[in-house]
């Protein structure tokens, strides 16, 4: 038996007290606690009965490094990501310049390392198209090679479904999934708040739902046509949920994301005299109707939404501290996304295993990234965690630079107290 | 009546009896209309920035009327002339007006949501002078009191709000005020310059003119934003104005006596023809001197309200 180097002591997973056997990284034994324990050379982690978690992956987030640093950048983000839960982060390509040359992608794995060695892991996704200009193609053979593990415009949409359709193809050389953020091109283009009665009563310029509806039956169509795989980013409305069950159920090779702000928001939040026009609410896509909210539960519910991600996009306080028009979209949500899902897993909203596979076992199937699911070998990825503890949301409290979030003096329960990463403790 | 708002963003803040009472203290300044000197010291020493970041005519010289009348030294910053066309932001526009220590600002913005902005911002009254599409809080008050003048009583009346109903700050704030004072209200537009899901609203839309000024005791038209057309809205102005503007077949349907009003600026021959604009039943100019003493109204209610 190889030689255990970490034991983590009483900690509770699924209901059960057990202790955690760790050697070289990964897991050797998930075993009953036992009264007395001989650890030899191990390292021993007292978890007094915390809750034991497997460490989550986020598909979806923007660190801005590098160019927009005052926002976030990737030690802040990762930071942010090892409190959060979180052992993998898929990082977008729109910064400046944009992650579309190996060098950037390089450089960007090399500030991960230098800032956090143990980890949290950072994975850049490459544009899919040069300067996310929606042009030519990204040379995103050079970027596979340099280490991005999947393609996406997140940010600025393809608009030419001909070069969109030649980049999934360039893309499946490279054994790499297209991620899209589905947007009509012409239809409410970054407006920010849903299109309806909201929208018209506040007088907002507004986006309506078929604009990602559009764009998610297109990507559809070409996937099964082309038998190839696509991945939807930030799902937010029933209409796009019902396309995608139905595409699934005639085998097409879709896979969803939703976030959590979709689940505990709604365009009422925007009505609402308290928190009238507030910018941190401000998403793309905007948020939806309490319809289109249980349409995203029923979707994690049953397997069409096969995933959450956080699309956690800091701002600096100046550019949300600003009329709603011209407030950027976005809300951070690294330090938070934990707390509201395990919300809802108390709630009843969600169950445990849907948690646990939106969070760490579908998103690590469909990029292909390291899983641990206390099965001997995994890797030794994991929280401890208390459900109980509450905290407040605020300027102190988020690990991010990004404290733009309509949870702002919102108090959640659940905290991380103990984060390993391959056996190694990064928080 | 004890006056306890601080801001006025738009009139869904309002009670009836608010509203009333603005129309009584209207009223009463009416009087003053009519003397040779048209000025009481009421809120001497007091100051009112008049900022509008958004070019006006009428509301902001009517504002400088009213604030003016009232003895109030009245500030005017345009957008031309502020530093928002230096780049800076609402946020540090509103500290800086804040440091001078103003007593009211009239907010003129083309951002939805602009005057809330501001009002979290500063200590002092903010009077919303039109955001965005969102609301024309003082516009709807001058419109409705135009009528009130008129009639005593807007219960029970049916009242057409005709035009670009999607973009117009000026017809969500009357929808409102109309039904909070027991008016019938009806819209009137080419499906394009609805708002999405407007049969949520107090009112009843119709897309064919004839059949909408039937039986109406009074119509307001909109002005037409004439770069409606670039925007794919609109075919050209021409069958617009054949299928939308007001003419005089139109007011043969509707009650005798049919008041017609517009905010202005007027398209003649856009949305209204130039005979009924000038007709003996047209309130378009009452409007403008009803503007005066409703916000004077306004003015003296914010400024000397409880706790000043």
């Amino acid at each position: 038996m190889a030689r255990i180097d970490l034991i983590v002591r009483r900690a509770k997973l699924d209901g059960r007290d057990v202790d955690v056997f760790v050697s070289r990284g990964r897991i050797v034994e998930v075993a009953p606690s036992a009264k007395t324990l001989e650890p030899g050379d191990a390292t021993v982690e007292e978890a007094f009965g915390l809750m034991l978690l497997p460490s989550m992956t986020d598909a979806h987030v923007h660190l801005r490094e590098p160019g927009f640093e005052y926002k976030e950048d990737i030690e802040s983000g990762l930071r942010a990501a090892a409190w959060g839960g979180f052992a993998n982060i898929m990082c977008m390509a729109n910064t400046r310049p944009v992650n579309d040359e190996g060098s950037v992608t390089e450089l960007m794995l090399e500030k991960a390392r230098r800032a956090w060695p143990k980890g949290p892991r950072l994975f850049p996704i490459g544009a899919l198209t040069k300067g996310l200009g929606g042009e030519e193609l990204a040379p995103m053979a050079e970027l596979a090679q340099a280490g991005c593990v999947a393609f996406s415009n997140d940010g600025v949409p393809v608009r030419s479904t001909e070069l969109f359709r030649r980049a999934m193809e360039y893309a499946s050389d490279w054994d790499r999934v297209v991620i899209d953020h589905c947007e009509d091109p012409y239809l409410g283009v970054g407006a920010g708040v849903n299109e309806g009665a909201v929208s018209s009563r506040l007088g907002l310029p507004a986006q309506p739902d078929v604009a990602e509806a559009l764009q998610v039956a297109r990507d559809i169509l070409l996937a099964e046509y082309l038998g190839l795989p696509i991945h939807l980013a930030h799902i937010s409305c029933r209409k796009s949920v019902e396309l995608i069950r139905f595409a699934k159920g005639r085998g097409v090779r879709v896979t969803a994301e939703t976030a959590p702000h979709y689940l505990i928001l709604t365009e009422e939040y925007l009505e609402a005299e308290a928190t009238e026009y507030d910018t941190n609410a401000k998403v793309n896509p905007p948020l939806r109707t309490p319809d289109d909210q249980q349409a995203l539960f029923d979707g994690l519910a049953d397997g069409t939404i096969d995933i959450l991600a956080t699309d956690h996009a800091p701002h600096a306080a100046h550019e949300k501290e600003t009329e709603f028009d011209v407030a950027p979209c976005g809300i951070t949500g690294l330090d938070t996304a934990l707390s509201v899902t395990w919300g809802l897993v108390a709630a009843g909203r969600l169950s445990r295993q849907t948690f646990l596979r939106a969070w760490t076992t579908g998103p690590c199937a469909i990029f292909g990234l390291p899983v641990n699911t206390f099965t001997p070998g995994d890797p030794a990825d994991f929280f401890l965690f208390d459900p109980d503890e509450a905290w407040t949301v605020g300027p102190d409290t988020l690990h991010s630079k990004g404290k733009n979030t309509p949870l702002c003096g919102a108090v959640l329960k659940g905290r991380v107290k103990t984060h390993f990463i391959q056996g190694k403790k990064i928080v | 009546m004890k006056w306890l708002h601080k801001d006025l963003l738009d009139v869904s803040q309002l009670s009836r009896a608010e509203v009333m009472a603005i129309f009584e203290t209207a009223g009463r300044f009416q009087e003053l209309q009519q003397r040779p000197v048209k000025k009481v010291p009421t809120l001497k020493g007091r100051s009112v920035i008049l900022f509008f970041a958004e070019p006006s005519t009428r509301t902001k010289t009517s504002f400088d009327v009213a604030g003016k009348r009232l003895s109030a030294d009245t500030f005017s910053l345009a957008k031309s002339s502020s530093s928002l066309t230096k780049g800076e932001t609402l946020k540090d526009t509103a500290l800086t007006l804040q440091a001078m220590a103003p007593d009211a600002i009239v907010l003129r913005h083309w951002c939805s949501g602009a005057a809330r902005f501001l009002a979290r911002r500063v200590e002092c009254s903010v009077i919303n002078a039109g955001d965005g599409r969102h609301a024309h809080p003082t516009q709807a008050l001058l419109d409705s009191f135009t009528l009130h003048q008129e009639w005593g009583e807007l219960a029970g009346k049916t009242i057409l709000i005709l035009g670009d109903i999607a973009h117009s700050r000026v017809a969500r704030s009357n929808v409102l005020l109309l039904n909070m004072l027991g008016a019938r209200v009806r819209l009137c537009a080419p499906r394009t310059l609805l708002p999405p899901q407007v049969r949520s609203w107090p009112a009843t839309v119709y897309s064919d003119l004839s059949e909408a000024v039937r039986g109406v005791d009074a119509v307001m038209c909109l002005r037409l934003q004439l770069e409606r057309q670039q925007d794919g809205l609109l075919p050209d102005l021409r069958e617009y104005a054949r299928t939308y503007g007001l003419g005089p077949r139109h007011v043969e349907l509707a009650r005798p006596e049919v008041k017609i009003l517009h905010p202005g600026p007027m398209n003649r021959g856009v949305e209204i023809s130039s005979g009924l604009a000038d007709c003996a039943d047209s309130l378009i100019l009452d409007q403008v001197a009803s503007g005066v003493v409703v916000r004077m109204a306004l003015l003296f209610l914010y400024m000397t309200r409880k706790g000043e």
